[in-house]
């Protein structure tokens, strides 16, 4: 069962993936993305974490792609008038990333993992534990986090204004 | 959904993320519009979570999804400035075509 829907979150993911690459029209390729980050979330709850899959909706889905559309419309892109890389270019490109999927499945096969003795009862993704971990080991990180957001924030506001 | 862990090998975890990874790569090589390359790295980045998410399921451990957050946080914080900068890019040169922006080549 749980097989049967890995493998069709998979095939959706990456063909979602591969339409974010191949659309003509940038619009399309945002729309594709959000797809994909849905596919993603799909996993996530497989993997029963419950909360990275509703922070990854929230966030992605949310705010990222909200702000990626916005940018699409502002700047009235939505038109195929980009011009395309030279042929033998985006072959360049296809060709490098093969390579680098082969270098990787290589390295892989070579590579003897250590094989993990299953936990029991799989809570570690529940909102509960996972906060624990945050408010308590990470809590440092966790308020420097904040400091760049609101860093990341006034830069944004900086840069997109207009200039006198 | 607790079965998942028993009937899905990791290794398809790491085979799907790592797919996922060389089509963002792919798409940064292949297109020329500024705003589909921020695309494709935030599709690298997701990759890279899945793979994080997967390893803390399976080795029991959310120590990995903590870091899942964090690079959300850091994720989001690199799409506003970036979308910042192609907005102040395309005022100056009303395109957000990366060949155009080729005076820092040498």
């Amino acid at each position: 069962m749980s097989q049967t829907i890995f493998y069709i979150l998979a095939s959706l993911s990456i063909i979602s993936a591969l339409f974010v690459v191949f659309s003509k029209i940038p619009i399309y390729s945002v729309l594709w993305l959000i797809v994909c980050f849905f596919t993603i979330a799909g996993h996530y709850v497989m993997l029963n974490a419950q909360f990275m899959a509703i922070v990854h909706i929230i966030v992605y889905a949310g705010a990222i792609m909200v702000l990626f559309l916005f940018t699409v419309m502002l700047l009235n892109l939505n038109k195929e008038s980009e011009p395309h890389k030279r042929t033998y270019l985006k072959f360049a490109a296809i060709l490098s990333a093969g390579v680098l999927f082969l270098t990787l499945l290589a390295a892989f096969k070579s590579t003897n993992l250590t094989p993990y003795q299953l936990p029991e009862v799989n809570e570690v993704g529940y909102i509960q534990n996972v906060g624990i971990k945050l408010f308590t080991d990470y809590l440092l990180p966790f308020e420097i986090s904040s400091i760049l957001f609101l860093s990341a924030m006034i830069g944004a506001v900086v840069l997109a204004k207009k200039e006198k | 959904m607790e079965n998942t862990l028993q009937s899905v090998p990791q290794n398809w975890y790491l085979l799907l993320s790592s797919f996922l990874f060389c089509i963002g790569v792919m798409g940064v090589l292949f297109r020329r519009n500024a705003i589909i390359i921020l695309m494709c790295v935030e599709l690298m980045l997701n990759s890279v979570n899945l793979l994080l998410v997967s390893y803390s399921s399976y080795a029991g451990n959310n120590d990995g999804q903590v870091f899942v957050f964090f690079i959300m946080v850091v994720a989001a914080a690199e799409v506003a400035v970036g979308l910042a900068l192609l907005v102040s890019i395309f005022r100056n040169i009303a395109s957000t075509d990366i060949d155009v922006l080729s005076k820092l080549k040498w």
